[in-house]
């Protein structure tokens, strides 16, 4: 379990919050989408749920932010990296840079574990095949294109299988079949029992894998609740947020007062598209 | 207008040895909005970086306005094809959101209210003219990254390569980008994006062009790339036509390969 407990946050420097009294609460096997506009807070709410603001970015923190009923501030770095992975946004910053080949690369985490060699092996083998990245193993990680860059951050970081992980758009540079793979991994990890926080700007994605969905706006919780809920609010794109394509597309339909028999038709294909909502 | 050519291009990376083009042909007309598009790894920002001397034909040719781009350095194609990277962090090193953005145009010899217009322009077309004495780092990662697209519009070219301009972008940046392009299009410049947003590249693009292990499998309008007998060639590299496209031809419609072509459709 991974909670917020009116948590307020501010960089060190800044005039004013980037998080307002943030509550949240994420149970075991649990997928929560975070979506909002570019500054309302993604990134940030991503840092401290992962317990590294203000640990390693400095600023100051009210409220508690824990990792199954337990305050994340007096835990050693490596207790905390045992219990919460966290994803960022750009592959550059997550790669470890002192690794040879997307293997190492890969193994990097479990290692650093202290695991049994064995397992070593075995995490990085399920999580090469696991994204799809088995035939590249042997490349060097810097001279990957950006797509699987980001594909070998997100392996490694399965790879340690944490029991909390924050992923701050974890498919931002990925093709629709990478997307893809993320998304399948996170729910084997989430009915493995891990909660799972996903910032993300792909609706779509967040429609097939979520449960609940909170949107931020400035800092605060302009929405929150199940994930087909939010995701169909209309107040979705004041928020500066896309609403997934199937919903879009309906309230094009809508808009346009279309013939009830055209209505029904476009209802029915959609209902056929395995769209969750 | 200035017309770009890949000629039976090919290229091999010396230190890993893998072959990210394989035999690419490509025209692209003065004033074209063309959409690249295919799975990672598939060649499309090795693809681009030929366009402006980045990198250099393995075997094959490329030509601007039919003189081989061989016999120019990166920066005097530069003036020409203006290169927007994928994470703006590759880009950016200024201290402030102007000076990151007169610095292309200074090197091209623009100064003084040249300078000023050509800056003042491309921070207003992506919503920036408020934040010209901020620190870029000060920014997040979307403005930062619209803010390398505003440096490269300050140069002007006549040739506006943008690569996944809207990832990480919100609704209203994403609205950003596309007032970008078709402002470029108005202008007769050149515009080529490559993007894994289907539904992006079929509204905003005329031309999509798709890469497959470095080959050219696809080329074409929107409506031909995303219509129903395409649609094993886009699976053979695993992307999805639009919705819109599906939906279309489950209801037997011709290409709607948009929402707005999807909704004129039915209401006929």
């Amino acid at each position: 379990m991974l909670e917020l407990d009116a948590v307020t946050y501010r960089y060190a420097g800044a005039p004013r919050p980037s998080l307002h009294e943030v509550s949240l609460t994420l149970g075991d096997g649990e997928v929560v989408g975070i979506v909002g506009a570019s500054e309302a807070g993604k990134s940030t709410l991503c840092l401290v749920a992962a317990g590294l603001a203000p640990r390693t970015v400095g600023g100051t923190l009210s409220g508690h932010v824990l990792l199954d009923g337990h305050d994340v501030a007096p835990l050693a770095m490596h207790e905390l990296a045992e219990r919460v992975g966290i994803c960022f946004a750009n592959p550059a910053t997550q790669l470890s840079r002192v690794t040879a080949t997307v293997y190492e690369e890969v193994a990097f985490g479990p290692m650093n574990l202290g695991l049994p060699r064995g397992d070593v092996i075995d995490r990085t083998g399920a999580a090469l095949d696991a994204f799809g990245i088995a035939d590249i193993a042997e490349r060097e990680p810097a001279r990957l294109s950006g797509g699987q860059q980001q594909l070998v951050a997100v392996a490694g970081l399965l790879a340690i299988r944490p029991q909390h992980l924050v992923l701050d758009e974890p498919t931002a540079q990925l093709d629709p079949a990478g997307t893809q793979l993320v998304a399948e991994a996170l729910a084997r990890l989430a009915a493995d029992g891990a909660s799972i926080l996903i910032a993300e700007q792909k609706t779509d994605l967040l429609a097939q894998i979520c449960t609940r969905m909170v949107a931020l706006e400035a800092g605060r919780v302009a929405l929150e609740g199940a994930a087909a809920e939010v995701l169909a609010d209309e107040r979705l794109s004041g928020l500066g947020v896309a609403f997934p394509a199937s919903v879009r597309i309906r309230r094009l339909a809508e808009a346009a007062s279309l013939r009830a028999p055209q209505r029904d038709k476009l209802a029915a294909a959609l209902a056929t598209m395995g769209s969750p909502i | 207008m200035t017309d770009l050519a890949l000629e039976s291009v090919s290229h091999v990376y010396a230190r890993s040895g893998v072959r990210s083009l394989d035999d690419v042909s490509l025209r692209v007309a003065g004033g074209e909005r063309l959409a690249l598009v295919g799975q990672n790894g598939s060649g499309k920002t090795t693809l681009v970086r030929h366009l402006n001397g980045l990198l250099r034909p393995s075997a094959g040719r490329v030509t601007i306005d039919g003189a081989d781009a061989d016999g120019y350095t990166v920066a005097q194609l530069a003036r020409s094809i203006g290169l927007v990277f994928q994470d703006p962090d590759q880009q950016i090193f200024a201290g402030s959101v102007r000076a990151e953005a007169e610095f292309g145009p200074r090197n091209l010899g623009l100064r003084g209210t040249q300078l000023r217009a050509a800056v003042d322009e491309a921070l207003d077309a992506v919503g920036l003219s408020a934040e010209a004495r901020t620190n870029p780092y000060d920014l997040g990662a979307s403005r930062r990254k619209l803010l390398a697209l505003a440096s490269v519009l300050a140069m002007r070219t006549p040739v506006l390569v943008v690569d996944e301009p809207t990832t990480g972008q919100d609704v209203r940046g994403v609205a950003v980008v596309r007032r970008v392009i078709d402002t470029a299009r108005a202008a007769g410049r050149t515009v080529i994006a490559i993007s894994h947003d289907m539904e992006f590249v079929a509204s905003a693009f005329e031309r999509v062009v798709v890469l497959r292990a470095g080959r050219v499998i696809l080329d074409g309008p929107p409506s031909a790339v995303f219509a129903e007998s395409s649609w094993p060639a886009l699976r053979s590299t695993f992307l999805e036509p639009p919705l819109a496209a599906r939906l279309g031809a489950q209801l037997g419609l011709q290409p709607t390969p948009t929402d707005d072509a999807l909704i004129r459709a039915l209401a006929q």
